[in-house]
Parts: structure tokens; C-alpha cells; sequence
């Protein structure tokens, strides 16, 4: 467990007034509040800290206590031994300002418990939603293209998830009530899940379309023909048109990926066809290009 | 047709989270929260819970005025589209990354 020094967190010297105190955490707290740095993982665990830095300072009795064990801090061991012998013989209690146990250091719970926490209950408390979680989910292309079922566990529970087909990389979902349990009997928070997809595959997906080169011989391409292409479920097959360009693009609709919560419908594949030069020619090839050069001219 | 259903009366919600009715007007006339009204009754839809629990936390824990706290909405929608344009730009971007 490690000594937290709630001055450093807060900014303020060791003789600060209650005025600097309560003024650096206002400052701090409205720069980092979770409610103003959505996704934020960083500002939410600095907010922790600074308000519990602030729960200790700004209360005159807990402050003259954390200043006597910060300065015996490196001969604490002893003190700690009977503070934690002390919390157990005390009964916990639940926290009555919307912090739950775990939003606590270590050493916050060490030095002043679950009983710390009755100094800062203010009479009647709001019920508030319970802390929402934010968690990554990694998945290839390849499982996203049809709708499945996941079993996620998260904070010990498990969780059976259906990730719709379709879900774009980045996506955030919401997971109504799999958050924190909510403060004073208040529901629970949610789960917000981000899909990280990684694509191994050799489409390329922007939306709900996919995208695919396609090597293509110059005698196809001046011709015309027809070629086997892969699609994300299998081959089709496709005519060339003759006189096809280099560069130029096919649609093939609904052969693309599937589009998010609206099942059966589809985005499309797109192929570009770049034209194959033929090398290592021939002496004969040669004379027979020559030819056609002299024609075209 | 909204289901009245998933209305909450503003009685519950003053309540539930020790509000004063008339910070939920205050919060309808500023336009932060949408209040319906049925045969004389108040309600917020249950959508709206969640910004309702944001606007308390913000006026709560950081003295903000409602004022502010508008300006604040209208930032963090603003922020929330440019993330979201931002992902779909990055997603973008690896398709020329890789060629």
C-alpha cells in the first residue's frame, strides 16, 4: 500500500487554508468530472483521487489525522497494524455520498475505513445511478459479419451478450443496468462496451461496403471475359466487359458487409481491377505489339 | 406515439433524487429537459433520466448554474459528434494506410 499525498493531489502546500483547499478542488474537480470527459479512463481516475484527497482535507479532524500518520509514514507499520484491527472490530458502512468502496484507495480505506466516510454524510442523500463501466471487446471481421452471442464477464458477473451483425469498429453499445450497483438503493449503471474489430481479411471495409482489388490480364482486360472473384461468403463469378480501364470499379450489390440491426440488408462490394502488364515478352509478342502500335497509330 | 409507460412523473423524480419541483421546471424552461404534460399531469420521459442525473451531479458537485450547464450540453454534443466523425474518418484512413 502506498502513502497518497492528498496535498500533492490537490496542488496546495501543506499549510493551506481551508479556502485554497475547497478552491483547488473545485478547479481540479470541474476539469476532470467524468460527466465532462466522456470515455475518459484517465480524468475518471483522477476525480477519484482528488475527491477523496478532498474528503480528507477539507475535514479538520481528518485532516489533523492524515498529517500525523504522513509524518510517521515511514514508521507506520504499527499504526496501520492497529487501524486495521480497529476496522475490523467496526462495523462498515455503505457510503453516503455516492462513492463506492472501491472508488477509495487502499490507503484511504486503511486510515479511515468504511466509518471514515459517516464524517462526510450530509443528512439525506440522493439515489444515483450506479458508476458505468467502460470495457473493450476485441473481435476480427470475420465474427462481426454474422450476429452472435458472447459471454462476457465483467467485475465477476457474467454477461451474455448479443453482438448484432455488422457492429462498426469503434462502436460503443450501451448495456442498460450491467454497470455499478447505484448509490442509496438508486439503479444501476450501464455498460458501455467498444468493439475493437481487427480485419484480417483481404476486403477492406468502409460502412457497410467492402472494397477489393482485383488483378486483371491485359487480354481480359482489352477483350473482355469473365473471372472468379471471392466475396466475403464465397466466389462469384463476373464478366469483364472488353476495353475494361485500369482503376476501374465494379459494384456488386449486397455483396458487401451486413448492415447494423437491419437484418437481410446489405452494403456492397466493390472491386477495383488493376490491369496486369505482361512482362518477360517474347520476340514474337514484341513484333505482334509492334503491329498493333502501328495500327493504333 | 409515446408510450405513456415510459413516463416518470416529476413527483417521483423530485423524490427519488431530493429535488425541488421547481429546478424541474427551471431545467424545462431552459430547455435542458422536455416536460410532457397528460391530463394535468408532469412527466419526463424515461430517456431523459440520465441527463436529468447529469444536470444534478454537475449543479451538485460543481456549483454550475444552469446557464453553465447548457453550455456544457452543447459542448459535450458537439465533442460527441466530432469523436464519432473522427472514428469514422480514422476507419477511413486505413483503407489508403494500407495500400
Amino acid at each position: 500500500m502506498a502513502f497518497v499525498d492528498y496535498y500533492k493531489i490537490l496542488g496546495v502546500s501543506k499549510t493551506a487554508t481551508e479556502k485554497e483547499i475547497k478552491t483547488a478542488y473545485r478547479k481540479l474537480a470541474r476539469k476532470y468530472h467524468p460527466d465532462l470527459n466522456p470515455d475518459n479512463k484517465e480524468a475518471e481516475i483522477k476525480f477519484k483521487e482528488i475527491n477523496e484527497a478532498n474528503e480528507v482535507l477539507r475535514d479538520p479532524k481528518n485532516r489533523k489525522k492524515y498529517d500525523a500518520y504522513g509524518k510517521d509514514w515511514k514508521h507506520g507499520e504499527e499504526y496501520e497494524k492497529a487501524k486495521q484491527q480497529q476496522q475490523r472490530q467496526s462495523q462498515r458502512q455503505s457510503s453516503q455520498q455516492g462513492f463506492s468502496n472501491e472508488e477509495y484507495s487502499d490507503f484511504f480505506e486503511s486510515m479511515f475505513g468504511g466509518g471514515g466516510r459517516e464524517t462526510f454524510s450530509q443528512g439525506r442523500s440522493p439515489k444515483y445511478k450506479g458508476q458505468d463501466y467502460n470495457a473493450e471487446l476485441h473481435l476480427n471481421l470475420k465474427d462481426v459479419y454474422t450476429s452472435q452471442q458472447q459471454i462476457l464477464t465483467v467485475n465477476g458477473k457474467k454477461i451474455r451478450l448479443t453482438i448484432p451483425a455488422g457492429v462498426e469498429n469503434g462502436q460503443v453499445i450501451k448495456i442498460k443496468g450491467k454497470g455499478g450497483v447505484g448509490i442509496n438503493a438508486g439503479p444501476n449503471g450501464d455498460l458501455y462496451i467498444k468493439f475493437i474489430i481487427d480485419n484480417q481479411t483481404q476486403f477492406k471495409r468502409v460502412g457497410n461496403n467492402l472494397y477489393q482489388n482485383i488483378d486483371l490480364d491485359l487480354y481480359k482486360a482489352i477483350l473482355g471475359g469473365e473471372i472468379t472473384v471471392d466475396t466475403f461468403i464465397g466466389k462469384v463469378k463476373l464478366k469483364i466487359k472488353p476495353e475494361t480501364q485500369n482503376e476501374s470499379k465494379v459494384k456488386l450489390k449486397g455483396k458487401g458487409f451486413p448492415i447494423y440491426k437491419k437484418e437481410g440488408k446489405f452494403g456492397d462490394l466493390i472491386i477495383t481491377y488493376h490491369i496486369k502488364t505482361p512482362i518477360k515478352l517474347s520476340e514474337k509478342e514484341i513484333e505482334l505489339f509492334k503491329k498493333l502500335q502501328k495500327i493504333r497509330a | 406515439m409515446m408510450n405513456e409507460k415510459r413516463l416518470v412523473s416529476i413527483q417521483t423524480l423530485c423524490s427519488h433524487y431530493n429535488i425541488e419541483i421547481s429546478f424541474v421546471d427551471a431545467l424545462n424552461q431552459m430547455g435542458l429537459i422536455h416536460i410532457e404534460i397528460i391530463e394535468q399531469n408532469h412527466y419526463v420521459h424515461q430517456d431523459q433520466i440520465s441527463d436529468l442525473e447529469k444536470i444534478i451531479r454537475l449543479h451538485n458537485e460543481l456549483n454550475m448554474n444552469l446557464e453553465g450547464i447548457d453550455v456544457v450540453f452543447n459542448l459535450l454534443e458537439k465533442e460527441r459528434k466530432l469523436r464519432n466523425e473522427l472514428n469514422v474518418l480514422r476507419n477511413r484512413l486505413k483503407l489508403y494506410e494500407n495500400d
